[in-house]
């Protein structure tokens, strides 16, 4: 218990500083959270959207929104906190994320277009077989039964 | 000495070093966990289409337990957070009584995703079935572990509470166990969002 005083010091810093969080901050964040979950759940099971694409943007954007509502209200995210070193570590996370993400995505499915995997063949195998006679080995032991 | 003293204090005025690097450290900890979950959200991303003859999204994902599962997590967030009312309150059996509450929701969270998985592989489509189901379980299952994880850390907290009381360091840890908490249920909103609602849309 030697370095008890040193953590008490500590521990004023932190609830008067960084730690608050109120009943309301939680409740708010809460109501915002459930709303934001439930609409996205609702548009799919009810097929609310006759196109898929149009769903998919609106439960991406739903998302990104509780994101920031968890983050602001549940881990009390803020430009202050810790001289501003976390909203930095996330920022710099978030651009690490982004980029992870869209480059697998962008890279993989330029890929997959090149090398006209099984997927392809499976949506359309009459027009890609009629296009591609180079490839038909590949398709004939896949499509063809 | 007395410069010594002036020059101390205009050192900690100028610049805002935090006096305890636990929060941020933990911070940056979750951050590099983010990035494990980024990682496996683009594995699923590229592979959750790759259903190699076998069973799609929409044919085995159940929305309302889905939905149930959800519900759970979030109620568990707010719940954690009412433990850490009560401990800027110094109550401490009413800390200890939410945080058991936070504990079963994320035990039933926990306990839903294993029936789910389990009903999966019986019914033949467990993680070796295709690259879907493959990066379907990598991505749900680190994230059930990390919510595992999460309650053997809190029942830990709990009996050190129990024995020690609300001391500073337990308060630490509390506070660095909300900021994990919360994070898997942040990481749990991408994965209900592209993993299941967007797994079942055709």
């Amino acid at each position: 218990m030697n370095d008890h005083p040193q953590v008490e010091t500590v521990q004023t810093h932190h609830e008067g500083g960084e730690h608050r969080g109120s009943l309301k901050e939680y409740l708010t964040g809460f109501a915002l959270a459930a709303i934001l979950t439930a609409i996205p759940f609702w548009l799919v099971m009810e097929h609310e959207f006759s196109r898929s694409s149009a769903t998919v943007v609106t439960i991406l954007a739903f998302a990104a929104v509780q994101m920031v509502v968890h983050m602001v209200y549940f881990l009390h995210m803020n430009t202050r906190s810790e001289g501003g070193w976390t909203l930095l570590a996330l920022l710099f996370t978030l651009m690490l994320v982004v980029i992870a993400l869209s480059g697998s995505l962008w890279v993989m499915y330029h890929l997959n277009e090149n090398m006209m995997p099984a997927g392809m063949g499976d949506m359309h195998p009459m027009k890609d077989m009629h296009d591609m006679h180079d490839m038909h080995d590949m398709h004939g032991a896949r499509d063809m039964p | 000495m007395s410069d010594t003293g002036t020059s101390f204090s205009f050192y900690s005025a100028q610049e805002h070093h935090p006096e305890n690097g636990t929060m941020l450290g933990f911070w940056l900890y979750l951050m590099s966990d983010c990035l494990i979950f980024a990682c496996l959200f683009a594995v699923y991303a590229v592979l959750g289409r790759n259903y190699a003859g076998g069973p799609t999204g929409a044919e085995i994902f159940d929305l309302p337990a889905v939905a149930l599962n959800t519900s759970l997590l979030l109620v568990s967030s707010i719940t954690y957070g009412f433990a850490m009312l009560s401990m800027n309150r110094n109550a401490l059996r009413t800390t200890l009584f939410w945080l058991a509450i936070t504990g079963l929701l994320g035990a039933g969270f926990v306990t839903l995703e294993l029936r789910e998985f389990l009903h999966l592989i019986e019914e033949g489509a467990g993680p070796q079935r295709s690259a879907f189901l493959s990066s379907f379980f990598t991505l749900v299952g680190t994230h059930g572990l990390h919510v595992a994880f999460g309650i053997v850390w809190l029942l830990t907290l709990m009996v050190q509470i129990g024995r020690h009381k609300l001391i500073p360091s337990n308060r630490r840890r509390l506070m660095c166990l909300s900021m994990f908490w919360h994070f898997l249920d942040v990481v749990w909103i991408g994965v209900f969002t592209v993993v299941y609602l967007m797994g079942v849309l055709p």
